[in-house]
Formats: C-alpha cells, sequence, structure tokens
C-alpha cells in the first residue's frame, strides 16, 4: 500500500537563481563550441547576463515569506538569501578581471567560466537548505568545478599539484560529510538537520553518542572547506598554485558556502553544544593564531593571503560561536557583515595580485610586486585600503566587521576569544603591511613580470571594492539592518523574537 | 537621548581638510604649482576655520562646548559627537597652526605631489578628530586613521631606512591600540550593565563614573586592567620609555614636514588621551597607577637626555630630545596636582612649538648640506649667521630658558610634582622631582653640545658657500619663535583657557564618586586654581535615573553666561538651586 503523500507545495521562485546561473553556465559552454578563436568576450557577456540576472531574482525574493519548500529540502530565509547574492557577486567581480590575466598567462581556456558559475550554483545551494544531502550535493558540485579550476594553469606543476592536494584532501573531507550525515540519519531516519535536535531531545534514547559523532564529523568536512586549522594544511598550497583568478574565487566563495553550512549545522545542532562548543573554541584559537603567525614567515603574496584568509575563518568563527552561544542576544549578522566585507576585500587585493603576471609567467613572490606602485598606482591605492581593511583600521569597514565580533565576544563571555583576535589582529599588521611595503620598493634590478597597464576591469573591480568597503563602513547601521533583516535560522524558537535587540540596542524590557 | 544638533562648526573645521584632499587628488599631477596652492589654500583656511572656533569659545567654564551629535549606528550606541573644551583648544590650533608650517615648507617636494599632499590634508582631519571626538569609537577611529598617511608619508617621501621605520612605526603603534579598542567595547558593556543602554558616549560614561555608578562590584575589578589597556596605546604614542623605540626611526626616516607633525601633533595624541580618556574613565587605577608611570616618567626624562647626548645624527639627538620632553609633559599630568597637570598640558603645546621648530630648522639644514651627522658639520655659524640666531632662540627655548616658553612649562610640571611628592601623594616621594630636575640640566647640556658641533669649531671644507635663510624661510621660523617668546613671557594667555577644564580634569580623578565634576552637567563650580568652589546638591534621585544620562551636552553650553544664571543642562533634569 503506497502511503498517502502530501503534495510538496513547490516555489519555483527559491530554485530559480541557482538554475539561471547553471543556465548561464550551459548556454556559456555551447557559445564556446561556436565562438571565434581567441575570444572570451561573448562568454563573458552571457555569463555575466546570468548572474546579473540570477542577482535580480536573488534579490526580487528579500522580504518574501521566508519558509521549506520543495518538501524541505530547499530553503528560503535572510541569511541564504545575502549569501546566495554574495557569491553571485564575487563570481561577477572575479569575471570583471579574469579575462586579460587569463590571456597573460596563456591559459585562455573558456571552461574557467563555465566552471566558476557552476561552482557557484554548487554554492548558492549549500548556503540555502537544511537537507543534508542537499548540502552534500551542494558542496561537490562546489568542489569539483574548483578542482578543475585549480588545475587549469596545466604547464605549471604547482597548478597541478594545487590542483592534486586540493581533489585529494576535499574528498578525503567529502567522505567525512558523508559518515556524518549516516550517522544522524541512522537513529532518526530524516536527513534534515533537524534530526539532531530531535536526538537531543530524548537523551534516553541512548543514540546521543552517535549524534555527537555524527556533528562531529559533519563539523570536521565543512571546517575543512571554511580551512579552519587543524583543516588547513591545504589552502595555502592550493591557494599559491591556482591561477590567481581562482584563488580569488576560491578563497571567497568556497569560504562563504562554507561557512553557511556551518552556521545552519551548529544553529541546529545547538542543543548539542556543550559538546563542541569547547572543542570549536580551541579550533577559533588554533586558527586565529596559527593562520596569523604562518602568514608572517611566507615568501609568497598569494601564500600570505591564503594564510590570512585562514585567520579571517577564525575571526568569522568567533562571530558563529558568540551567535550559537546565545542565539537570543546575538543574531547572525556580525557573521554576514563579516564575510560581505572579507569578500569585497579578498577579491580585490587578489585582483591587484593578479597584476604580477606576465607572458604565461606567475610572478607573486614579494619581489615580484615591487615597483607595481610606480605602474599602477590606482590599483596601489585600492590595495591600501584593502589592506587596511583587513587590518581593521577604521574608516574601512573590516573595522566594523572586528568591532562587531569583538562586540558579541565580549558580550556572551568569549572574552579569551576576544583577546586571541586582538592579539593576532595586531600580529597581522606585520604581514599585511609587507604586502604594500612590497609595491613601494623601487624595481630596479627585479625581475620585471608586473604588466604595465591594468585592464579597465581590473580598475572597475578595484574601484568597486574599495568604494564599497569605504561606503559600508559610513553606513555600517543601515547595511547590519539590512543583514539582519531575519538573521534567526529556522530551527531556532521563534519566541525568541521578543528578545532580539531592538531599535535602540536594548535587550528586552528592562 | 539629546536631540541631534547636526553638524556644525566643529564639522566644518573636520571636513575642510578633507574636501580639500579631494580637491588635490583631481588636480592632474602635472600642475604641481596649482596642487600645492590648494594644499596651502586649505590649510590656511582650516587655521581660520579654527580660530573662530578659538573666538567662539567660552573659556570660563570646564564643559564641552560647541558640541554636535548627528546619530549613526544606532543599535551599537556609536554616534558621531563632537565637542571642544580647554584641553583640546590649544591642541586643535597647534594643530591647524603646525600644519600650515609644514605644507608651506613641502613647496620644495617634487616627488608625487599629489599624493603627499592628499595625504598631509587627511592627516590633518584625524589628528584634528582625535582631539574632537566625544565618542570612544569615533576617537578610536581617528586615531588609528591617522597612522596611514603618516605611515605613507614615510614610506614614499622618507629617508633610507624608510620601510623599516615606517613598519615599525605602524606595527608599534597598531598593536598597542587594539587593545583599547576592546577596551572601549568593554567600558560600553559596562555602561550597560549600569544604565541598560549600550553607549560610547563618553560624555555619559564620565557622567556614570563620577556618579559612581558605573565602577562597582565586580567592575571594579576590571578597572585596573582596562586602565592598562587604554594607558598602554598611549604611552606608546606619547612615546614613553620603554615603548620609544620607533620614534628615533620613525622621525629620522621621515621628511621634514612629517616630523615637524609627528613631533608636534601626533606624540600629543598620547598626552592628551590620558587627559580625555584615562584619567577620567579610571579615577581609581589611575590613582594606583601614579608610582609606575612616573617612574617611567623620570626614567623616560633621564635615558632620552643621556642617549640624546650621544647621538651621531642631528635628527636622531632632537627626536630622543622629545622622548625626555614628553617625560615632563607625563611627569606633570601624572603629579595629579593643579600646578602639575597644567605644566603638563602647558608643556605639551611647548614641545610642539619648540620640537617643531628644531625640526624645522634641521630639515632646512639638510637641504643645503645633505647630511645629519655631525661629523660633517662645524663652523656654519660665520657662513649662516641668521640661521645660526634663529637655531639658538629655539635650542633654548626647547632647553627651557626663562623667559621662553619651555622653562613655564617644565617649571609648572617640576612645582607639581614637587608639591605630590612633599605631600606623598598617591605613593609619591621626593626623588622623583629631584631626579627629574637633573633631566633640565641634561637638556641644556646636550642641546648646547649639538649648537657647539653644529655652528663653531673648525669649518668643514665640503662645506663652503652655504646660502643664508631665505626671507620666506625666515618668517617661517620667525612665526613659531613669536609663540615660543610669547608663551615665555605672558603664559597666561594660554593658560587661562585651559586652566578650568585641566582643574575638572583633576578633580574627576582625585575626588571620590559624587564629588567629581561631570562634563555634562554643571553641579560642581571650579576656581581657577582647580578647587571646588561648591557643590550644588543633586536632586535626589537624581543618580539612579536614566535621565540623567540623557544630558549629553546640551549644545547651549557653550552660551557665555555668569554662572549663577548658567542654565542648567537639559530643562528636564534641572537641579541647580536657583
Amino acid at each position: 500500500m503506497i502511503r498517502e503523500q502530501p503534495i510538496p507545495t513547490i516555489d519555483w521562485l527559491t530554485l530559480a537563481p541557482m538554475t539561471t546561473v547553471v543556465v548561464a553556465g550551459l548556454v556559456a559552454l555551447f557559445i564556446e563550441m561556436f565562438r571565434p578563436k581567441q575570444s572570451n568576450g561573448p562568454i563573458v557577456t552571457v555569463s555575466v547576463v546570468g548572474l546579473a540576472l540570477a542577482g535580480a531574482l536573488t534579490l526580487a525574493q528579500f522580504g518574501m515569506e521566508p519558509g521549506p519548500t520543495f518538501a524541505g529540502m530547499m530553503v528560503r530565509d535572510q541569511v541564504g538569501l545575502v549569501l546566495q547574492l554574495l557569491l553571485i557577486g564575487v563570481c561577477l567581480l572575479t569575471f570583471l578581471f579574469s579575462d586579460p590575466y587569463l590571456r597573460e598567462k596563456k591559459i585562455a581556456f573558456a571552461e574557467f567560466y563555465q566552471l566558476a558559475l557552476w561552482s557557484t550554483a554548487g554554492g548558492m545551494i549549500m548556503v540555502s537548505t537544511t537537507n543534508m544531502l542537499m548540502l552534500f550535493l551542494g558542496l561537490e558540485v562546489l568542489s569539483i568545478a574548483l578542482y578543475c579550476m585549480a588545475g587549469m594553469d596545466r604547464k605549471q606543476a604547482k597548478s597541478q599539484e594545487s590542483a592534486i592536494k586540493y581533489f585529494l584532501l576535499g574528498a578525503f573531507a567529502s567522505a567525512f560529510l558523508l559518515m556524518g550525515i549516516a550517522y544522524i540519519y541512522g537513529p532518526t531516519g530524516s536527513l534534515d538537520l533537524g534530526g539532531i535536535a530531535m536526538i537531543a531531545a530524548m537523551p534516553e534514547s541512548g543514540y546521543l553518542t552517535m549524534a555527537v559523532f555524527g556533528v562531529g564529523m559533519l563539523l570536521v568536512g565543512l571546517m575543512f572547506k571554511a580551512a579552519l586549522v587543524p583543516f588547513h594544511q591545504w589552502a595555502p598550497d592550493v591557494y599559491q598554485g591556482a591561477p590567481t583568478n581562482v584563488t580569488a574565487f576560491m578563497a571567497a566563495a568556497s569560504k562563504v558556502a562554507a561557512i553557511g553550512a556551518l552556521a545552519r549545522v551548529l544553529s541546529a545542532s545547538g542543543a548539542l553544544q556543550e559538546f563542541w562548543l569547547p572543542a570549536l573554541f580551541w579550533v577559533a584559537i588554533a586558527t586565529m593564531v596559527v593562520g596569523n603567525f604562518a602568514a608572517l614567515v611566507q615568501k609568497d603574496v598569494k601564500r600570505t593571503l591564503g594564510y590570512s584568509s585562514i585567520a579571517n575563518a577564525g575571526y568569522v568563527l568567533v562571530a558563529l560561536l558568540a551567535h550559537v552561544k546565545k542565539p537570543d542576544q546575538v543574531p547572525l549578522t556580525t557573521a554576514l557583515f563579516f564575510l560581505v566585507v572579507y569578500c569585497l576585500m579578498t577579491v580585490g587585493s587578489f585582483a591587484v595580485v593578479s597584476l604580477a603576471a606576465k607572458g604565461g609567467e606567475e610572478g607573486t613572490r614579494f619581489q615580484d610586486l615591487h615597483g607595481l606602485w610606480k605602474r599602477a598606482p590606482f590599483a596601489v591605492g585600492c590595495l591600501i585600503v584593502f589592506v587596511a581593511s583587513l587590518i581593521g583600521i577604521p574608516p574601512t569597514a573590516g573595522f566594523f566587521a572586528k568591532l562587531f565580533i569583538f562586540q558579541d565576544a565580549l558580550s556572551t563571555g568569549l572574552v579569551p576569544l576576544a583577546i586571541v583576535l586582538a592579539v593576532t589582529s595586531a600580529v597581522s599588521v606585520y604581514y599585511y603591511l609587507g604586502i604594500i611595503q612590497a609595491t613601494f620598493v623601487s624595481d630596479e634590478g627585479a625581475r620585471k613580470t608586473v604588466s604595465a597597464n591594468p585592464s579597465f576591469g581590473l580598475n572597475l573591480v578595484c574601484l568597486f571594492c574599495a568604494l564599497a568597503v569605504l561606503v559600508v563602513s559610513l553606513a555600517a547601521a543601515p547595511v547590519s539592518q539590512w543583514l539582519r533583516g531575519s538573521t534567526q535560522l529556522p530551527g531556532e524558537a521563534q519566541a525568541r523574537s521578543e528578545l532580539q535587540l531592538d531599535s535602540g540596542g536594548r535587550v528586552g524590557a528592562r | 537621548m539629546m536631540e541631534p544638533t547636526g553638524f556644525g562648526l566643529l564639522s566644518a573645521l573636520l571636513a575642510v581638510p578633507l574636501i580639500g584632499a579631494l580637491v588635490v587628488l583631481f588636480v592632474p599631477e602635472q600642475f604641481s604649482k596649482a596642487i600645492k596652492g590648494a594644499a596651502m589654500i586649505f590649510s590656511l583656511l582650516a587655521f581660520v576655520v579654527s580660530v573662530v572656533v578659538f573666538q567662539r569659545f567660552e573659556p570660563g567654564t570646564y564643559h564641552m562646548q560647541l558640541v554636535e551629535f548627528v546619530p549613526w549606528i544606532d543599535q551599537l550606541g556609536i554616534h558621531y559627537r563632537v565637542g571642544i573644551d580647554g584641553v583640546s583648544l590649544w591642541l586643535v590650533l597647534l594643530t591647524t597652526f603646525l600644519n600650515v608650517i609644514a605644507v608651506w615648507f613641502s613647496f620644495y617636494i617634487e616627488k608625487r605631489v599629489k599624493t603627499y599632499f592628499a595625504m598631509v590634508l587627511i592627516l590633518l582631519t584625524a589628528m584634528l578628530g582625535v582631539f574632537l571626538s566625544l565618542d570612544l569609537i569615533l576617537f578610536y577611529a581617528f586615531f588609528e586613521a591617522s597612522l596611514i598617511p603618516m605611515a605613507v608619508m614615510i614610506w614614499i617621501w622618507g629617508g633610507s631606512n624608510r620601510n623599516y621605520a615606517a613598519v615599525k612605526f605602524f606595527v608599534y603603534t597598531f598593536a598597542a591600540s587594539i587593545f583599547m579598542l576592546v577596551g572601549m567595547i568593554a567600558m560600553a558593556g559596562l555602561h550597560r550593565e549600569a544604565t541598560g543602554v549600550m553607549s560610547f558616549d563618553l560624555l555619559s560614561l564620565q557622567a556614570e563614573v563620577a556618579n559612581g555608578r558605573l565602577w562597582v562590584g565586580e567592575a571594579m575589578k576590571l578597572q585596573p586592567l582596562l586602565f592598562w589597556a587604554f594607558a598602554l596605546a598611549f604611552m606608546v604614542k606619547c612615546p614613553m620609555f620603554p615603548f620609544h623605540t620607533w620614534l628615533p626611526d620613525a622621525h629620522t626616516e621621515a621628511p621634514t614636514a612629517g616630523s615637524v607633525i609627528l613631533a608636534g601633533v601626533l606624540l600629543k595624541m598620547g598626552t592628551f588621551g590620558f587627559l580625555r580618556l584615562a584619567l577620567p574613565l579610571f579615577p581609581e587605577a589611575a590613582r594606583q597607577a601614579v608610582p609606575v608611570v612616573m617612574t617611567l616618567a623620570v626614567v623616560g626624562i633621564i635615558y632620552g637626555a643621556v642617549v640624546a647626548a650621544v647621538q651621531p645624527d642631528v635628527k636622531k639627538l632632537v627626536a630622543y630630545s622629545s622622548v625626555a620632553h614628553m617625560g615632563f609633559v607625563m611627569l606633570g599630568i601624572f603629579s595629579l596636582t593643579h600646578n602639575g597637570i597644567v605644566g603638563g598640558a602647558y608643556q605639551q603645546l611647548n614641545h610642539g612649538i619648540s620640537t617643531g621648530a628644531l625640526f624645522l630648522l634641521v630639515g632646512l639644514l639638510y637641504e643645503r648640506i645633505h647630511t645629519r651627522l655631525f661629523a660633517d658639520m662645524g663652523g656654519l655659524k660665520a657662513q649662516m649667521p641668521i640661521f645660526a640666531a634663529l637655531f639658538l632662540i629655539v635650542m633654548l627655548s626647547s632647553v627651557g630658558l626663562p623667559g621662553l616658553n619651555g622653562f613655564v612649562g617644565e617649571f609648572l610640571a617640576l612645582m607639581g610634582a614637587f608639591e605630590a611628592g612633599v605631600a606623598g601623594f598617591n605613593g609619591l616621594n621626593l626623588w622623583y622631582p629631584a631626579i627629574a630636575g637633573v633631566g633640565v640640566i641634561l637638556a641644556a647640556v646636550y642641546l648646547l653640545w649639538m649648537f657647539q658641533k653644529v655652528f663653531y669649531g673648525p669649518v668643514n671644507p665640503n662645506l663652503v658657500r652655504l646660502k643664508d635663510l631665505k626671507p620666506g624661510e625666515i618668517a617661517m621660523v620667525s612665526l613659531l619663535i613669536l609663540f615660543a617668546v610669547w608663551g615665555g613671557v605672558y603664559p597666561n594667555t594660554f593658560i587661562k583657557p585651559m586652566e578650568k577644564a585641566l582643574g575638572a580634569v583633576r578633580l574627576m580623578t582625585v575626588n571620590e564618586p559624587g564629588q567629581r565634576p561631570v562634563w555634562a552637567d554643571s553641579t560642581l563650580e571650579i576656581d581657577h586654581n582647580g578647587d571646588l568652589v561648591r557643590v550644588t546638591p543633586r536632586r535626589p534621585g537624581s543618580y539612579g535615573e536614566y535621565t540623567v544620562l540623557s544630558v549629553v551636552a546640551p549644545a547651549n553650553l557653550h552660551v557665555p553666561v555668569q554662572p549663577e544664571a548658567r542654565p542648567a543642562p537639559g530643562g528636564a533634569t534641572a537641579r541647580r538651586a536657583p
């Protein structure tokens, strides 16, 4: 006998942005067959139009009734929409400066665009589902495209090494994630993250151990993607080896997707926090310390920025922990704000670093940046803004991003994390300044790898990111207000909304 | 909450240099004369605005004046709040004045003119912002924002070792002040515990401290920790021994105008920080810290002087003399006596004038002989008599010769330290001023040596037919000397307007809760000697209510009125007996 199933309500609009991005990739693939030789113009155009359309479709959903659809396979909520929009933006910014770079490096295969589009779609799925299988699906779509992209520079051994390393370790991490899903599916028969809370609510069932293990393995899989210590070793090598535009995309997009998914898993398993909160506490400390101290001794700009992105993952983890510890007091806004700012400054700085490629060669050691100040003063001016923001100097947005994290950490009693964040931020100044310093050194006698004229697209990306970093800072209040929209993840008690901060910053009634 | 006032005069003062920087950035690089002209016009404009501020300033009160309030990030209690009082008044004027001199001097710059003058102007806004902010986060923002233009100035236009110097300068100051940021957030959290509202408003925080509601119970144990988080940032900025090592490098490598601004204004941000934040907000911890800070100040005075005496490089010598002079400023402030605190604050100005002038003269000399080493100098007096004469006056003002400004400041600071030592305030004794007094003699030793090595002795054969100062350069230096003489002959011009505000800062620190003046409140009256004249009893119950805090420095505070008729701030909470 067939069990009666209610017909699932389907909200096609939820799926529209991802579909658009995937279709844009497919169209680009067809175009590639018929395009004139060595001209990526039409492909870029189609991709950009597709992304813009997807962005518009995402924007249209803001303010709509949040909730699950497709029988709970997908979910529409503020967090998901913001992160989707962010992923689309990252992809768009990367495309704008990719073409001249790829030509400069003589790897002008058009596949980059399709792969990046599909990877973006995978990330978008990841951040807008509470279904673990969908989560896995999104992660794989994101990752497999990234593996290929990392190895795109086929003639360079470093690029191949990067792809293989990423693939092997990534596959390993995916296995952990699957195992974790199995551990939770076993006792509950549910693929939804809500199953974790179900087990936690019935400790007498004896499945608690399994759930704790399961959550731990889910976390390991996602922490790998987010490059949190001790699952970070791949990041510097892969970032260094991959073509710089891919690195920019990877550093921003895969981090956004992984942190988004991590936020969902952490929120869903809030009932088990006594088990993993202490562990994640130390992960955050280790990530900030290792990321920042290891960056001090690097000789390659991309590796430095790679370690910096590890450190930044540590910062955002502090925000997540503060949110999970007291979800009623601390909304997820801080983490979202940080991710937005992080993407702007990361994509921007990698764009500037991508200038150091010429004639098929990659020159990203510090001495290869020498003299960049003379040849591309505008780009370096923007780089100063990005670096100031990465350090957290007002009036850049990075300052407010860190300020909000300090605030959350102190108000939830995570004081040691705030102190480690302060100390490691102070340490980070040294290597961030090293990047700027390298561009100021005169290039006499140095190998001149820097291409002479930054392209229009690159200048546009720099200008946009730098302006955004400054504007988001001045408009920190409205931006975080907009991000807040409803940054409570589904599954968290609705009653808590009464306790949310009101506009005066007061908690509830006194 | 106080009603938003909109942007006013002080915002105009902050905006003028920023607009100037934008204008400069839009002029094409090849019109370097136009760029320099625009920079000069905007610098002069900023100076004029600051003079207007000075004219509107009412010296008879310690309250914040010309207060502006514009809402910004409401949910965190971060707002745009600026105001001026006697402590910041002269620093603002000094900043705009030295900036005009620095821009004037920089006309010789030919390398990346546009960026240079944009940086100078942005730096001006940042420095003024530090002196004017009444919101902790705003203060921090300006405090940090001053780092980038200064570092870039050292980086692009600096000497041979500029990379090292710029990075060291940046790392030192940033590393120290990030803890201040954490401390600021903790303060806002404490404010919420005391009142239920998160706020970074300095006036509101200080009112809570003065009322004795902020530092209660557990918070009291945090106070020393938070005090040192703030103090560390300011001690590095001052700089105090043993955090001074960035200063000689930064000074030596910076372009001359950068050195003038660095010595003249940037260092004052440290001592100003003590007066504005560290003392009023953490009174008990500050009093406990007196022996430590005074010891470091005394060590700095002696150490700076001894190290300065053995420098082979004239710019390094002046840099180390700054360490010693700033030691006197700290000595005066942390004596926590009225004379001491006034002397310390006055010495800030004097140091800005005389050390600024010294760096200027060293820069003029360097332009002519392209060396800073004593070994390459000697016998310059015969060739450059005017230069020698001006140098002598400036040097003597730095030594502290009676009749010039340095004497008054050092004398008052030492007198304050003696008073405190005799009375045994806060664990002090007579050794502190006695040893610091030796520093005055040492200053004479190394500065006179310097003069001797540069201007007397055998003439270096490589240095012949040097040109003496041009009229413009003479005017530039003479302007500074004018103030040095004025400040030495009639210091009251400068001391009177700031005395009340400094007295209030002192009472905020040494008095017990309830007896402390409040910037946002006129319940306490202070006379010109810094003593409490009278305490008007507050209305019972006015402590425990949020309404007390809502009086965030009303805009009408600057209205000059007699003490008897001064309207109590905010009609709702009027508590002054008629």
